[in-house]
């Protein structure tokens, strides 16, 4: 009864949030809905028991990603609005056909996979959050691994990458002062 | 009606990818896009949750570990680019990125 009023009430939160996202020409409006949305999504990992998951949503969306997203938006002009032309219809029309395809797909895709084998059984007994350790670090070492090194790779290169001459902007800055800038890096490099 | 099954998250994470779907192809901005292309990979973890619950199996949930993992990753670099593209140029648009004449 409960898991029914919650599932319904986190699924009409989240598809307005995401809704928001999607239509509104404020950049501002579009950050805060995303990151609303994100928490009622974990909301649907404690539904299903996945206590680890939707803590780690909450964390890394919320508190990480949203982060990020606010302090590279310091670099934006976010007051304007967001200029959008409209696309033709043919892409609209296209578009519909390809979600409704995919509706068919996703609803038909369990019902013909009946004959599904757990290999990593759900142990009753034991923790959530005891149960990921166990996987996580039997089964998917290699992969987790792999990962954390993809995430200390895509640290560095984002500090090269916004780190670079932050005290100076380039888009206020005249064509010739960029060349000449260039010529003295390049000095740099050569000597 | 009042009993969840597997088919509801299904059909919830279909219109939730189908929102970040609409959102890819109708925004310009590429800020924008990025926050669509956030919505498409939650719109997914909610599937592998509900499978990894409704199956007994624990491999869903470690896939959405490995999503959201990648999709941090994926915001770090994505957003670096922006920004240097944004110091050059002074706009995050779509249609001023032609200069590869693609």
């Amino acid at each position: 009864m409960f898991e029914a009023i919650a599932f319904y009430l986190f699924a009409f939160l989240t598809i307005v949030m995401f809704y928001i996202v999607v239509t509104t020409s404020q950049a501002l409006y579009a950050l805060t809905a995303l990151a609303a949305g994100m928490i009622f999504i974990s909301a649907f990992f404690f539904i299903l028991g996945a206590d680890f998951l939707g803590v780690v949503q909450i964390i890394v969306y919320t508190g990480a990603v949203m982060a990020l997203y606010a302090f590279g938006m310091m670099f934006f002009d976010t007051t304007r609005g967001v200029k959008e032309k409209q696309g033709n219809k043919y892409i609209i029309s296209g578009l519909s056909t390809l979600a409704a395809v995919l509706i068919v797909m996703i609803v038909a895709a369990p019902i013909v996979s009946k004959n599904i084998v757990a290999y990593y059984p759900v142990v009753e007994g034991v923790g959530n959050v005891q149960q990921v350790g166990m996987v996580l670090f039997t089964k998917y070492l290699v992969p987790f691994e792999l990962a954390a090194v993809m995430l200390l790779v895509a640290m560095i290169a984002g500090i090269v990458l916004a780190g670079k001459k932050m005290d100076l902007s380039i888009t206020l800055m005249s064509r010739e002062e960029i060349e000449a800038m260039k010529d003295e890096s390049n000095k740099k490099v050569l000597s | 009606m009042m009993e969840i099954g597997l088919n509801h998250y299904l059909v919830l994470s279909t219109i939730l990818f189908c929102i970040g779907l609409v959102g890819v192809m109708k925004r310009k901005n590429l800020l924008m896009l990025f926050f669509s292309t956030e919505i498409l990979l939650n719109a997914v973890n909610i599937s592998f949750a509900a499978i990894s619950h409704y199956y007994g199996d624990f491999t869903g949930q470690m896939f959405a570990f490995f999503v959201i993992a990648i999709a941090a990753s994926e915001v770090a670099v994505g957003l670096g680019l922006l920004i240097v593209w944004f110091k050059r140029f002074g706009n995050v648009d779509l249609d001023s990125m032609s200069s590869m004449r693609g």
